[in-house]
Protein backbone atom coordinates (compact mmCIF):
# COMPACT_ATOMS: atom_id res chain seq x y z
CA UNK A 1 0.00 0.00 0.00
CA UNK A 2 2.69 2.48 0.90
CA UNK A 3 4.82 1.49 -2.06
CA UNK A 4 2.49 3.58 -4.21
CA UNK A 5 2.76 6.50 -1.84
CA UNK A 6 6.55 6.38 -2.16
CA UNK A 7 6.21 6.63 -5.90
CA UNK A 8 3.80 9.51 -5.65
CA UNK A 9 6.15 11.56 -3.52
CA UNK A 10 9.19 10.88 -5.70
CA UNK A 11 7.69 13.10 -8.34
CA UNK A 12 7.69 16.19 -6.18
CA UNK A 13 4.64 18.38 -6.27
CA UNK A 14 5.20 21.96 -7.40
CA UNK A 15 3.67 23.11 -4.14
CA UNK A 16 6.18 21.11 -2.14
CA UNK A 17 9.01 22.41 -4.26
CA UNK A 18 7.90 25.96 -3.55
CA UNK A 19 7.69 25.07 0.10
CA UNK A 20 11.30 23.86 0.13
CA UNK A 21 12.50 27.05 -1.53
CA UNK A 22 10.49 29.20 0.87
CA UNK A 23 11.75 27.20 3.82
CA UNK A 24 15.36 27.39 2.61
CA UNK A 25 15.12 31.17 2.21
CA UNK A 26 13.45 31.52 5.59
CA UNK A 27 16.15 29.47 7.29
CA UNK A 28 18.88 31.51 5.65
CA UNK A 29 17.24 34.62 7.04
CA UNK A 30 16.47 33.14 10.46
CA UNK A 31 20.03 31.98 11.03
CA UNK A 32 21.43 35.27 9.83
CA UNK A 33 24.62 35.05 11.87
CA UNK A 34 25.45 31.64 10.56
CA UNK A 35 24.54 32.79 7.09
CA UNK A 36 26.97 35.66 7.48
CA UNK A 37 29.73 33.34 8.67
CA UNK A 38 29.19 30.89 5.81
CA UNK A 39 28.95 33.63 3.21
CA UNK A 40 32.13 35.14 4.62
CA UNK A 41 33.94 31.83 4.25
CA UNK A 42 32.67 31.37 0.70
CA UNK A 43 33.54 34.96 -0.22
CA UNK A 44 37.10 34.73 1.08
CA UNK A 45 37.84 31.52 -0.72
CA UNK A 46 36.17 32.54 -3.95
CA UNK A 47 38.17 35.77 -4.05
CA UNK A 48 41.36 33.75 -3.70
CA UNK A 49 40.23 31.12 -6.16
CA UNK A 50 39.13 33.83 -8.60
CA UNK A 51 42.43 35.71 -8.32
CA UNK A 52 44.39 32.51 -8.87
CA UNK A 53 42.23 31.53 -11.81
CA UNK A 54 42.76 34.91 -13.47
CA UNK A 55 46.48 34.75 -12.83
CA UNK A 56 46.84 31.16 -13.94
CA UNK A 57 44.78 31.51 -17.11
CA UNK A 58 46.66 34.65 -18.11
CA UNK A 59 50.05 33.07 -17.48
CA UNK A 60 48.82 30.20 -19.57
CA UNK A 61 47.65 32.57 -22.27
CA UNK A 62 50.95 34.45 -22.37
CA UNK A 63 52.86 31.20 -22.33
CA UNK A 64 50.80 29.90 -25.24
CA UNK A 65 51.46 33.07 -27.20
CA UNK A 66 55.16 32.73 -26.62
CA UNK A 67 55.09 29.07 -27.49
CA UNK A 68 53.22 29.90 -30.68
CA UNK A 69 56.15 32.01 -31.76
CA UNK A 70 58.64 29.22 -31.26
CA UNK A 71 59.84 27.86 -34.58
CA UNK A 72 62.70 25.72 -35.78
CA UNK A 73 64.83 26.98 -38.62
CA UNK A 74 66.44 24.15 -40.52
CA UNK A 75 69.53 25.26 -42.45
CA UNK A 76 70.20 23.25 -45.60
CA UNK A 77 73.79 22.38 -46.56
CA UNK A 78 75.32 25.01 -48.85
CA UNK A 79 76.51 22.24 -51.17
CA UNK A 80 73.10 20.56 -51.47
CA UNK A 81 71.61 20.38 -54.94
CA UNK A 82 68.09 21.52 -55.71
CA UNK A 83 66.70 17.99 -55.51
CA UNK A 84 68.58 17.29 -52.31
CA UNK A 85 67.16 20.49 -50.81
CA UNK A 86 63.68 19.41 -51.86
CA UNK A 87 64.17 15.98 -50.28
CA UNK A 88 64.88 17.65 -46.91
CA UNK A 89 61.59 19.48 -47.26
CA UNK A 90 59.75 16.20 -48.00
CA UNK A 91 61.35 14.54 -45.02
CA UNK A 92 60.29 17.39 -42.75
CA UNK A 93 56.72 17.24 -44.07
CA UNK A 94 56.57 13.56 -43.19
CA UNK A 95 57.37 14.14 -39.51
CA UNK A 96 54.59 13.85 -36.96
CA UNK A 97 53.78 16.91 -34.90
CA UNK A 98 54.75 19.29 -37.71
CA UNK A 99 52.15 21.98 -38.25
CA UNK A 100 53.72 23.85 -41.15
CA UNK A 101 56.83 23.81 -43.27
CA UNK A 102 57.82 26.97 -45.09
CA UNK A 103 60.71 27.10 -47.51
CA UNK A 104 62.80 30.20 -47.61
CA UNK A 105 65.55 30.60 -50.23
CA UNK A 106 68.90 32.05 -49.29
CA UNK A 107 67.93 35.24 -51.13
CA UNK A 108 64.79 35.61 -49.07
CA UNK A 109 66.82 34.90 -45.95
CA UNK A 110 69.22 37.67 -46.86
CA UNK A 111 66.39 40.07 -47.55
CA UNK A 112 64.88 39.29 -44.21
CA UNK A 113 68.18 39.83 -42.49
CA UNK A 114 68.70 43.13 -44.24
CA UNK A 115 65.21 44.41 -43.53
CA UNK A 116 65.62 43.23 -39.93
CA UNK A 117 68.66 45.44 -39.63
CA UNK A 118 66.74 48.38 -41.04
CA UNK A 119 68.70 51.30 -42.39
CA UNK A 120 71.96 49.82 -41.20
CA UNK A 121 71.49 46.91 -43.58
CA UNK A 122 71.78 49.21 -46.55
CA UNK A 123 74.89 50.77 -45.11
CA UNK A 124 76.62 47.40 -44.96
CA UNK A 125 75.67 46.88 -48.56
CA UNK A 126 75.09 43.22 -47.92
CA UNK A 127 73.21 42.70 -51.18
CA UNK A 128 76.26 43.56 -53.14
CA UNK A 129 78.44 40.89 -51.57
CA UNK A 130 78.23 37.19 -52.13
CA UNK A 131 75.32 35.73 -50.15
CA UNK A 132 76.75 33.70 -47.24
CA UNK A 133 73.38 32.37 -46.06
CA UNK A 134 71.78 28.93 -46.41
CA UNK A 135 68.47 27.93 -47.86
CA UNK A 136 66.21 27.24 -44.92
CA UNK A 137 63.01 25.52 -43.89
CA UNK A 138 61.02 27.15 -41.13
CA UNK A 139 58.81 24.69 -39.32
CA UNK A 140 56.19 25.13 -36.67
CA UNK A 141 55.08 22.34 -34.42
CA UNK A 142 51.66 21.21 -33.25
CA UNK A 143 53.08 20.72 -29.79
CA UNK A 144 55.77 23.35 -29.26
CA UNK A 145 56.96 21.70 -26.04
CA UNK A 146 58.52 19.03 -28.26
CA UNK A 147 60.76 21.61 -29.88
CA UNK A 148 64.04 20.46 -28.34
CA UNK A 149 63.64 16.76 -29.14
CA UNK A 150 62.43 17.54 -32.65
CA UNK A 151 65.36 19.81 -33.31
CA UNK A 152 67.76 17.15 -32.10
CA UNK A 153 66.19 14.67 -34.47
CA UNK A 154 66.18 16.97 -37.47
CA UNK A 155 69.82 17.91 -37.13
CA UNK A 156 70.75 14.29 -37.91
CA UNK A 157 69.01 14.40 -41.33
CA UNK A 158 71.12 14.35 -44.50
CA UNK A 159 71.88 17.74 -46.06
CA UNK A 160 70.92 19.52 -42.85
CA UNK A 161 73.71 21.76 -41.75
CA UNK A 162 72.21 23.04 -38.55
CA UNK A 163 69.00 23.90 -36.72
CA UNK A 164 68.24 27.12 -34.90
CA UNK A 165 65.52 27.44 -32.30
CA UNK A 166 66.91 29.63 -29.54
CA UNK A 167 67.86 26.64 -27.40
CA UNK A 168 68.18 28.16 -23.95
CA UNK A 169 65.26 30.49 -24.20
CA UNK A 170 62.88 27.81 -25.39
CA UNK A 171 63.81 25.27 -22.75
CA UNK A 172 63.54 27.83 -19.96
CA UNK A 173 60.23 29.06 -21.26
CA UNK A 174 58.72 25.61 -21.33
CA UNK A 175 60.07 24.72 -17.91
CA UNK A 176 58.67 27.90 -16.45
CA UNK A 177 55.28 27.39 -18.07
CA UNK A 178 55.00 23.85 -16.81
CA UNK A 179 55.89 24.93 -13.27
CA UNK A 180 53.46 27.83 -13.32
CA UNK A 181 50.62 25.63 -14.51
CA UNK A 182 51.19 22.87 -12.00
CA UNK A 183 51.70 25.13 -9.01
CA UNK A 184 48.64 27.17 -9.93
CA UNK A 185 46.56 24.06 -10.27
CA UNK A 186 47.71 22.66 -6.93
CA UNK A 187 46.97 25.98 -5.23
CA UNK A 188 43.45 26.11 -6.67
CA UNK A 189 42.67 22.55 -5.64
CA UNK A 190 44.03 23.21 -2.15
CA UNK A 191 41.91 26.35 -1.89
CA UNK A 192 38.80 24.51 -2.97
CA UNK A 193 39.31 21.89 -0.31
CA UNK A 194 39.82 24.54 2.33
CA UNK A 195 36.63 26.22 1.20
CA UNK A 196 34.60 23.04 1.34
CA UNK A 197 35.97 22.30 4.78
CA UNK A 198 35.14 25.80 6.03
CA UNK A 199 31.67 25.78 4.58
CA UNK A 200 30.70 22.30 5.67
CA UNK A 201 31.88 23.24 9.15
CA UNK A 202 29.81 26.39 9.30
CA UNK A 203 26.78 24.64 7.93
CA UNK A 204 27.37 21.80 10.35
CA UNK A 205 27.06 24.30 13.17
CA UNK A 206 23.84 25.72 11.74
CA UNK A 207 22.46 22.24 11.31
CA UNK A 208 23.60 21.18 14.73
CA UNK A 209 21.55 24.06 16.07
CA UNK A 210 18.65 22.66 14.08
CA UNK A 211 18.98 18.99 14.88
CA UNK A 212 15.85 19.25 16.98
CA UNK A 213 13.99 20.48 13.94
CA UNK A 214 15.28 17.53 11.92
CA UNK A 215 14.39 15.12 14.70
CA UNK A 216 10.84 16.44 14.83
CA UNK A 217 10.49 16.34 11.06
CA UNK A 218 11.46 12.69 11.16
CA UNK A 219 9.03 12.10 13.99
CA UNK A 220 6.06 13.36 12.03
CA UNK A 221 6.98 11.29 8.99
CA UNK A 222 9.08 13.52 6.75
CA UNK A 223 11.06 11.64 4.12
CA UNK A 224 14.80 12.10 3.88
CA UNK A 225 14.54 14.24 0.77
CA UNK A 226 11.82 16.37 2.27
CA UNK A 227 14.22 17.23 5.08
CA UNK A 228 17.20 17.66 2.78
CA UNK A 229 15.71 19.98 0.21
CA UNK A 230 15.52 23.18 2.28
CA UNK A 231 19.15 22.65 3.31
CA UNK A 232 19.98 22.10 -0.32
CA UNK A 233 18.36 25.39 -1.23
CA UNK A 234 20.13 27.07 1.65
CA UNK A 235 23.54 25.77 0.59
CA UNK A 236 22.89 26.94 -2.94
CA UNK A 237 21.86 30.37 -1.71
CA UNK A 238 24.97 30.64 0.50
CA UNK A 239 27.09 29.80 -2.53
CA UNK A 240 25.41 32.44 -4.69
CA UNK A 241 25.56 35.10 -1.97
CA UNK A 242 29.21 34.25 -1.35
CA UNK A 243 30.09 34.79 -5.00
CA UNK A 244 28.62 38.30 -5.26
CA UNK A 245 31.61 40.18 -3.85
CA UNK A 246 34.24 38.04 -5.62
CA UNK A 247 32.53 38.58 -8.97
CA UNK A 248 32.27 42.32 -8.34
CA UNK A 249 35.95 42.42 -7.41
CA UNK A 250 36.83 40.36 -10.48
CA UNK A 251 34.94 42.57 -12.92
CA UNK A 252 36.25 45.79 -11.39
CA UNK A 253 39.79 44.55 -10.96
CA UNK A 254 40.11 43.02 -14.38
CA UNK A 255 38.63 46.05 -16.06
CA UNK A 256 41.22 48.24 -14.35
CA UNK A 257 44.01 45.83 -15.30
CA UNK A 258 42.81 45.59 -18.88
CA UNK A 259 42.67 49.36 -19.30
CA UNK A 260 46.12 49.92 -17.86
CA UNK A 261 47.89 47.03 -19.53
CA UNK A 262 46.82 48.07 -23.01
CA UNK A 263 48.20 51.52 -22.24
CA UNK A 264 51.65 50.02 -21.66
CA UNK A 265 52.66 49.43 -25.25
CA UNK A 266 56.27 48.37 -24.87
CA UNK A 267 55.27 44.98 -23.50
CA UNK A 268 53.18 44.02 -26.47
CA UNK A 269 54.19 40.39 -26.13
CA UNK A 270 52.35 40.30 -22.81
CA UNK A 271 48.72 40.47 -23.84
CA UNK A 272 46.01 39.68 -21.30
CA UNK A 273 43.00 37.64 -22.21
CA UNK A 274 40.35 40.05 -23.52
CA UNK A 275 37.98 41.43 -20.86
CA UNK A 276 34.95 39.97 -22.58
CA UNK A 277 34.18 37.04 -22.62
CA UNK A 278 36.97 36.09 -20.17
CA UNK A 279 35.45 37.94 -17.21
CA UNK A 280 32.00 36.46 -17.82
CA UNK A 281 33.39 32.96 -18.10
CA UNK A 282 35.29 33.33 -14.84
CA UNK A 283 32.19 34.81 -13.17
CA UNK A 284 30.25 31.75 -14.27
CA UNK A 285 32.95 29.49 -12.89
CA UNK A 286 32.97 31.36 -9.57
CA UNK A 287 29.18 31.11 -9.15
CA UNK A 288 29.33 27.45 -10.08
CA UNK A 289 32.10 26.73 -7.58
CA UNK A 290 30.21 28.69 -4.92
CA UNK A 291 27.00 26.76 -5.50
CA UNK A 292 28.76 23.42 -5.65
CA UNK A 293 30.66 23.91 -2.39
CA UNK A 294 27.58 25.39 -0.71
CA UNK A 295 25.38 22.46 -1.68
CA UNK A 296 28.10 19.91 -1.04
CA UNK A 297 28.82 21.37 2.39
CA UNK A 298 25.17 21.36 3.43
CA UNK A 299 24.43 17.90 2.08
CA UNK A 300 27.49 16.49 3.83
CA UNK A 301 26.53 17.98 7.17
CA UNK A 302 22.83 17.18 7.01
CA UNK A 303 23.67 13.55 6.31
CA UNK A 304 25.15 13.21 9.75
CA UNK A 305 21.84 14.03 11.39
CA UNK A 306 19.65 11.93 9.14
CA UNK A 307 19.63 8.67 11.00
CA UNK A 308 16.57 7.03 9.53
CA UNK B 1 -3.62 -2.60 15.45
CA UNK B 2 -0.41 -3.92 17.01
CA UNK B 3 0.66 -7.55 16.85
CA UNK B 4 3.96 -8.41 18.50
CA UNK B 5 5.46 -11.87 18.49
CA UNK B 6 8.46 -12.80 20.58
CA UNK B 7 10.17 -9.45 20.19
CA UNK B 8 13.74 -9.28 21.43
CA UNK B 9 16.02 -6.33 21.40
CA UNK B 10 19.69 -6.36 22.27
CA UNK B 11 21.53 -3.06 21.94
CA UNK B 12 24.99 -2.97 20.37
CA UNK B 13 26.48 -2.44 23.85
CA UNK B 14 25.06 -5.80 24.94
CA UNK B 15 22.12 -4.57 26.98
CA UNK B 16 19.12 -6.85 26.51
CA UNK B 17 16.22 -4.43 26.66
CA UNK B 18 13.43 -6.77 25.55
CA UNK B 19 13.45 -10.52 26.11
CA UNK B 20 10.57 -11.94 24.14
CA UNK B 21 7.46 -9.80 24.13
CA UNK B 22 4.26 -11.12 22.61
CA UNK B 23 1.16 -8.99 22.69
CA UNK B 24 -1.90 -7.90 20.72
CA UNK B 25 -3.39 -4.46 20.99
CA UNK B 26 -6.66 -3.88 19.16
CA UNK B 27 -7.95 -0.84 17.33
CA UNK B 28 -9.55 1.61 19.74
CA UNK B 29 -7.95 0.30 22.91
CA UNK B 30 -6.49 2.49 25.62
CA UNK B 31 -3.39 0.89 27.13
CA UNK B 32 -1.19 1.98 30.01
CA UNK B 33 2.40 0.85 29.88
CA UNK B 34 3.87 0.67 33.37
CA UNK B 35 7.14 -0.48 34.86
CA UNK B 36 10.21 0.96 36.46
CA UNK B 37 12.71 3.06 34.56
CA UNK B 38 14.96 0.81 32.52
CA UNK B 39 12.39 -2.00 32.40
CA UNK B 40 12.08 -1.71 28.61
CA UNK B 41 9.06 0.60 28.17
CA UNK B 42 10.92 3.07 26.01
CA UNK B 43 12.42 0.38 23.80
CA UNK B 44 8.94 -1.15 23.41
CA UNK B 45 7.60 2.21 22.25
CA UNK B 46 10.58 2.94 20.01
CA UNK B 47 10.13 -0.35 18.21
CA UNK B 48 6.50 0.45 17.51
CA UNK B 49 7.22 3.74 15.78
CA UNK B 50 10.34 2.58 14.01
CA UNK B 51 12.95 4.45 16.04
CA UNK B 52 14.69 1.20 16.98
CA UNK B 53 14.78 -2.06 15.11
CA UNK B 54 13.98 -5.31 16.91
CA UNK B 55 16.79 -7.87 16.96
CA UNK B 56 14.34 -10.71 16.36
CA UNK B 57 10.63 -11.39 16.32
CA UNK B 58 7.73 -9.99 14.38
CA UNK B 59 5.83 -6.71 14.70
CA UNK B 60 2.85 -5.50 12.71
CA UNK B 61 1.73 -1.93 13.36
CA UNK B 62 -1.25 -0.52 11.49
CA UNK B 63 -0.54 -2.83 8.57
CA UNK B 64 3.20 -2.12 8.43
CA UNK B 65 5.68 -4.94 8.84
CA UNK B 66 7.93 -2.98 11.17
CA UNK B 67 10.74 -5.52 11.62
CA UNK B 68 11.43 -6.08 7.91
CA UNK B 69 10.83 -2.47 7.02
CA UNK B 70 13.35 -0.57 4.91
CA UNK B 71 14.56 2.71 6.33
CA UNK B 72 12.93 4.72 3.60
CA UNK B 73 9.56 3.24 4.52
CA UNK B 74 9.76 4.44 8.12
CA UNK B 75 8.34 7.92 7.33
CA UNK B 76 5.17 6.27 6.00
CA UNK B 77 4.79 4.28 9.21
CA UNK B 78 5.20 7.48 11.22
CA UNK B 79 2.39 9.12 9.31
CA UNK B 80 0.02 6.52 10.70
CA UNK B 81 1.24 7.06 14.24
CA UNK B 82 1.09 10.16 16.42
CA UNK B 83 3.77 10.46 19.09
CA UNK B 84 3.78 12.65 22.19
CA UNK B 85 6.75 12.97 24.56
CA UNK B 86 7.39 14.13 28.07
CA UNK B 87 9.45 17.07 26.75
CA UNK B 88 6.83 18.11 24.12
CA UNK B 89 9.39 18.45 21.29
CA UNK B 90 8.01 21.67 19.87
CA UNK B 91 10.06 23.97 17.67
CA UNK B 92 10.74 27.11 19.72
CA UNK B 93 11.08 29.43 16.73
CA UNK B 94 7.71 28.51 15.28
CA UNK B 95 4.28 29.59 16.37
CA UNK B 96 1.76 27.11 17.74
CA UNK B 97 0.03 27.17 14.38
CA UNK B 98 3.26 26.50 12.47
CA UNK B 99 4.24 23.70 14.82
CA UNK B 100 1.03 21.86 14.05
CA UNK B 101 1.00 22.75 10.35
CA UNK B 102 4.47 21.23 10.10
CA UNK B 103 3.10 17.70 10.44
CA UNK B 104 0.71 18.32 7.55
CA UNK B 105 3.25 20.02 5.29
CA UNK B 106 5.38 16.92 5.59
CA UNK B 107 2.64 14.79 4.05
CA UNK B 108 2.17 17.42 1.34
CA UNK B 109 -1.37 18.39 2.26
CA UNK B 110 -2.87 21.35 0.35
CA UNK B 111 -2.55 24.76 2.05
CA UNK B 112 -6.33 25.02 2.26
CA UNK B 113 -6.67 21.69 4.03
CA UNK B 114 -3.73 22.52 6.30
CA UNK B 115 -5.38 25.74 7.50
CA UNK B 116 -8.65 23.96 8.10
CA UNK B 117 -7.18 20.96 9.88
CA UNK B 118 -4.77 22.96 12.07
CA UNK B 119 -7.59 25.10 13.44
CA UNK B 120 -9.70 21.99 13.91
CA UNK B 121 -7.14 20.16 16.07
CA UNK B 122 -6.20 23.32 17.96
CA UNK B 123 -9.90 23.70 18.75
CA UNK B 124 -9.99 20.09 19.89
CA UNK B 125 -7.24 20.70 22.46
CA UNK B 126 -8.70 24.09 23.41
CA UNK B 127 -5.92 26.30 22.04
CA UNK B 128 -7.61 27.91 19.07
CA UNK B 129 -7.03 31.38 20.50
CA UNK B 130 -3.31 30.77 21.06
CA UNK B 131 -2.42 29.85 17.47
CA UNK B 132 -0.10 32.85 17.05
CA UNK B 133 1.83 32.30 20.28
CA UNK B 134 5.26 30.72 20.38
CA UNK B 135 5.79 27.72 22.70
CA UNK B 136 7.76 29.72 25.30
CA UNK B 137 4.74 31.95 25.88
CA UNK B 138 2.62 28.93 26.88
CA UNK B 139 2.41 26.90 30.08
CA UNK B 140 3.71 23.32 30.17
CA UNK B 141 0.22 21.89 29.90
CA UNK B 142 -0.58 24.10 26.93
CA UNK B 143 2.64 23.08 25.22
CA UNK B 144 1.75 19.42 25.68
CA UNK B 145 -1.66 20.14 24.17
CA UNK B 146 0.04 21.64 21.13
CA UNK B 147 2.15 18.48 20.87
CA UNK B 148 -1.01 16.37 21.04
CA UNK B 149 -2.67 18.52 18.39
CA UNK B 150 0.34 17.96 16.15
CA UNK B 151 0.28 14.23 16.84
CA UNK B 152 -3.36 13.82 15.83
CA UNK B 153 -3.36 16.24 12.89
CA UNK B 154 -2.76 13.42 10.42
CA UNK B 155 -5.70 11.34 11.69
CA UNK B 156 -3.39 8.60 13.04
CA UNK B 157 -4.89 5.28 13.99
CA UNK B 158 -2.48 5.05 16.87
CA UNK B 159 -1.34 7.63 19.39
CA UNK B 160 1.72 6.87 21.49
CA UNK B 161 2.32 8.99 24.55
CA UNK B 162 5.62 8.50 26.39
CA UNK B 163 5.04 9.87 29.90
CA UNK B 164 2.98 12.78 28.60
CA UNK B 165 2.27 14.07 32.10
CA UNK B 166 5.79 13.52 33.43
CA UNK B 167 6.63 17.22 33.49
CA UNK B 168 3.21 18.50 34.50
CA UNK B 169 1.49 19.28 37.77
CA UNK B 170 -1.53 17.12 38.78
CA UNK B 171 -4.26 19.53 37.66
CA UNK B 172 -2.71 19.92 34.24
CA UNK B 173 -2.16 16.17 34.04
CA UNK B 174 -5.87 15.51 34.40
CA UNK B 175 -6.56 17.97 31.63
CA UNK B 176 -4.16 16.09 29.34
CA UNK B 177 -5.82 12.80 30.33
CA UNK B 178 -9.23 14.19 29.43
CA UNK B 179 -7.96 15.09 25.96
CA UNK B 180 -6.34 11.68 25.48
CA UNK B 181 -9.57 9.98 26.51
CA UNK B 182 -11.49 12.09 24.04
CA UNK B 183 -9.12 11.09 21.27
CA UNK B 184 -9.48 7.46 22.28
CA UNK B 185 -13.24 7.87 22.38
CA UNK B 186 -13.14 8.94 18.72
CA UNK B 187 -11.63 5.56 17.84
CA UNK B 188 -7.89 6.14 18.03
CA UNK B 189 -5.79 3.52 19.79
CA UNK B 190 -3.81 5.11 22.63
CA UNK B 191 -0.69 3.65 24.24
CA UNK B 192 0.54 5.62 27.19
CA UNK B 193 3.68 4.93 29.17
CA UNK B 194 3.36 6.42 32.63
CA UNK B 195 4.70 6.48 36.17
CA UNK B 196 1.54 8.00 37.59
CA UNK B 197 -0.12 5.61 40.00
CA UNK B 198 -2.97 8.08 40.54
CA UNK B 199 -3.91 8.28 36.88
CA UNK B 200 -3.76 4.53 36.29
CA UNK B 201 -5.76 3.74 39.37
CA UNK B 202 -8.38 6.42 38.71
CA UNK B 203 -9.00 6.08 34.99
CA UNK B 204 -9.11 2.28 34.80
CA UNK B 205 -7.90 0.82 31.51
CA UNK B 206 -5.85 -2.07 30.26
CA UNK B 207 -2.48 -2.17 32.02
CA UNK B 208 0.62 -3.81 30.58
CA UNK B 209 3.47 -4.06 33.07
CA UNK B 210 7.00 -4.61 31.81
CA UNK B 211 9.87 -5.78 33.96
CA UNK B 212 13.30 -6.86 32.83
CA UNK B 213 12.23 -6.71 29.20
CA UNK B 214 9.27 -9.05 29.66
CA UNK B 215 5.55 -8.60 30.18
CA UNK B 216 4.81 -9.53 33.77
CA UNK B 217 1.17 -8.50 33.81
CA UNK B 218 -1.52 -7.75 31.23
CA UNK B 219 -4.73 -6.82 32.95
CA UNK B 220 -7.94 -5.21 31.76
CA UNK B 221 -9.08 -2.40 34.03
CA UNK B 222 -5.84 -3.01 35.98
CA UNK B 223 -4.02 -1.14 38.75
CA UNK B 224 -0.70 0.61 38.68
CA UNK B 225 0.64 -2.08 41.00
CA UNK B 226 3.81 -0.35 42.12
CA UNK B 227 4.50 1.87 45.05
CA UNK B 228 5.26 5.27 43.62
Amino acid sequence: MYVTSIEVTTAMKARTFKRHIREGLKNTWRNSWMTLASVGAVTTTLILVGAFLVLLLNINHIAENLEEDVEIKVLVDLTASETETASVGDELERLDNVKSVTFSTREEELERLVSGLGDEGDIFGLQDQENPLNDAYIIKLDDPTETVTMAQEIVTFDYVEDVNYGENFVQNLFDFNAYARNIGLILIVALLFTAIFLISNTIKITIFARRKEIEIMQLVGATKWFIRWPFFVEGMLLGVLGSVIPIGALIGGYYYLDQNMSAVQQFDFITLLPFSPFVWQISGVIILIGVVIGVWGSVMSVRKFLKI
Amino acid sequence: MIKMKDIRKTYPNGVQALNGITIDIDLGEFVYLVGQSGAGKSTFIKIIFGDEKATSGDVQVAGHDVVNMKRKEVPYLRRDIGVVFQDFKLLPTMTVYENVAFALEVVEETPKNIRKRVMEVLDQVGLKNKARFIPDELSGGEQQRVAIARAIANYPKLLIADEPTGNLDPDTSWEIMRILEEINGAGTTVIMATHSKEIVNTIKRRVIAIEGGMIVRDQHRGDYGYES
